[in-house]
């Protein structure tokens, strides 16, 4: 038999959880079938997650992509669609995949990170297009090109360094009305590897109080820095992504297990700590930077 | 004072790809340091090496704790004492943030030379040692009793923060006086 799981028609880190919900119940091989049909937009969040969503089943799942035409065309300049055939059996109309060449809000098609080498790449093809992207359509200092390649490098070598297995990142701008009125940059890395909790645990000796949770483990490894390995100098790729957040307003967002933790902007009204949540393997993270106003504009 | 010199951009593209500037990535940085360090093997305590970021593009925060934390860690003899000097050049704010948030976290000072040929120490410093190494770095070589009585504290203190500078390689002894490493520089021309 198999499980239909319904994609919401937005899909993003919010309503990703509503297809988690869907899948919890299932055991790992139970057949899925992916249902985007309805989807009409998603963020780089909602499709690297997806892609994540497809490595952690144990039966190859299937996925019928979104019905809609400039949806479905948008999935596949993003780069969904070149990953998704090798996890998901692809139903329906799959469109041609087409580089996202003069596409102006996907910063970076999704792409996946499992080598240091993956990392180089990634830095390396961002920074061609970040300038543009940063200083002139979010206003943000000219310097902040170079910061947001670093934040980017030390996100993706979280995989590279913990996750055990191979996950992706896409970086996209879009105009967030909803929430903010402003056009934000994302950035979205997602894999399905052992997460914050069992790699913190790998650490030896660590010991385990009566509240060690996926909670607690996000809260030790992006408020407290602490990392699996006992060198001082480790865990700090994740302060300097909360260093270039706070200093552009910005928006950082980690999944991982039950577990959600967040560093929130005034602009948002997320909680700073979700718990209870569908479990789900591995480490989704999002960091969102908003567009720079002038006080006078506000 | 022998001096050396080591281009970073050139270590990177010898030891990991001919095509890479960035220094991102924890196994890059370990690899851009070993070679480095490789380099360093021959060379004795009194020198100093001029480390290059003139041809780095971007430097992310696990490589500047390889190839800047880890390679001050590293260069201590089996007696704990600094072997080699170190001048940091054409490191620009970019670089600068990563590199002073591994140094605040590992505790480490370093001196960097900017495009007008000042040098500066990056890093926390105390107070009496700051006070003490800006005093040095003017009056040039001194003796201990000399700079306590330019500084206007006592010779004891002045000594504890002359061996405290000492063991961050901000300073070196010569026979019975001390100078400042950036004095050093000046003397040898090193701009």
């Amino acid at each position: 038999m198999t499980t239909v799981i319904s994609v919401p028609p937005s899909l993003d880190d919010q309503t990703f959880e509503l297809v988690l919900e869907q899948l919890a119940p299932l055991p790992a091989d139970a057949r899925v079938l992916v249902d985007a049909r309805h989807a009409r937009w998603a963020s780089p969040y909602g499709l690297t997650a997806l892609l994540t969503l497809g490595q952690t089943r144990m039966t190859r799942p299937a996925l019928a992509g979104p019905d809609a035409e400039d949806t479905a065309s948008y999935w596949a300049r993003a780069g969904f669609y070149r990953h998704a055939e090798s996890i998901y059996d692809l139903h329906g109309h799959v469109p041609r995949d087409r580089p996202s060449g003069g596409e102006s809000s996907v910063l970076l098609e999704i792409t996946p990170v499992a080598r240091s080498e993956d990392v180089h790449e990634v830095v390396g093809r961002i920074q061609e297009r970040a300038q543009q992207i940063l200083v002139r359509e979010l206003s943000l200092d000219p310097q902040s090109t170079m910061r947001f390649a670093m934040t980017l490098s030390e996100a993706c070598q979280n995989i590279v360094e913990h996750a055990g297995r191979g996950g992706w990142v896409a970086v996209q701008t879009y105009r967030w009305q909803k929430r903010l009125g402003r056009r934000v940059v994302v950035i979205a890395v997602c894999d399905a590897g052992i997460g914050f909790r069992r790699s913190l645990e790998s650490a030896h000796g660590r010991p385990r109080t009566a509240r060690w949770d996926d909670a607690m483990a996000l809260e030790e490894a992006v408020i407290r820095g602490v990392s699996r390995f006992r060198d001082p100098g480790r865990g700090q790729g994740l302060a300097g992504v909360r260093r270039f957040i706070g200093k552009w307003d910005g928006k950082l967002s980690i999944r991982s297990g039950t577990a959600r933790i967040s560093i929130v902007p005034p602009w948002d009204d997320d909680v700073p700590l979700a718990e209870g949540l569908s479990a789900f393997p591995g480490a989704q993270m999002q960091i969102t930077i908003p567009e720079r106003i002038s006080a006078g504009a506000r | 004072m022998i001096h050396h010199h080591i281009d970073v951009g050139g270590a990177l593209r010898r030891s990991v790809c001919h095509l890479y500037s960035d220094l991102v990535t924890r196994p890059t940085g370990a690899a851009v340091r070993q070679e480095i360090e490789q380099q360093l093997e021959q060379i004795h305590d009194r020198t100093l090496t001029v480390i290059d970021f003139s041809h780095v593009g971007l430097l992310d925060f696990s490589c500047a704790d390889e190839v800047v934390a880890k390679l001050l860690l590293h260069s201590i003899s089996d007696a704990g004492a600094p072997v080699g000097f170190f001048l940091f050049r054409g490191v620009r704010d970019e670089h600068l943030e990563a590199i002073e948030a591994v140094l605040e976290r590992r505790g480490l000072v370093l001196l960097i030379q900017t495009e007008d040929g000042s040098v500066h120490v990056v890093g926390e410093l105390g107070e009496r040692e700051r006070t003490t190494w800006e005093s040095l770095d003017r009056v040039g070589r001194h003796s201990a009793a000399a700079l306590a009585a330019a500084i206007g504290t006592t010779l004891q203190e002045t000594l504890s923060a002359l061996d405290a500078l000492c063991a961050r390689r901000l300073a070196i002894k010569l026979d019975d006086s001390y100078i400042a490493i950036s004095s050093a520089l000046v003397a040898r021309g090193i701009q």
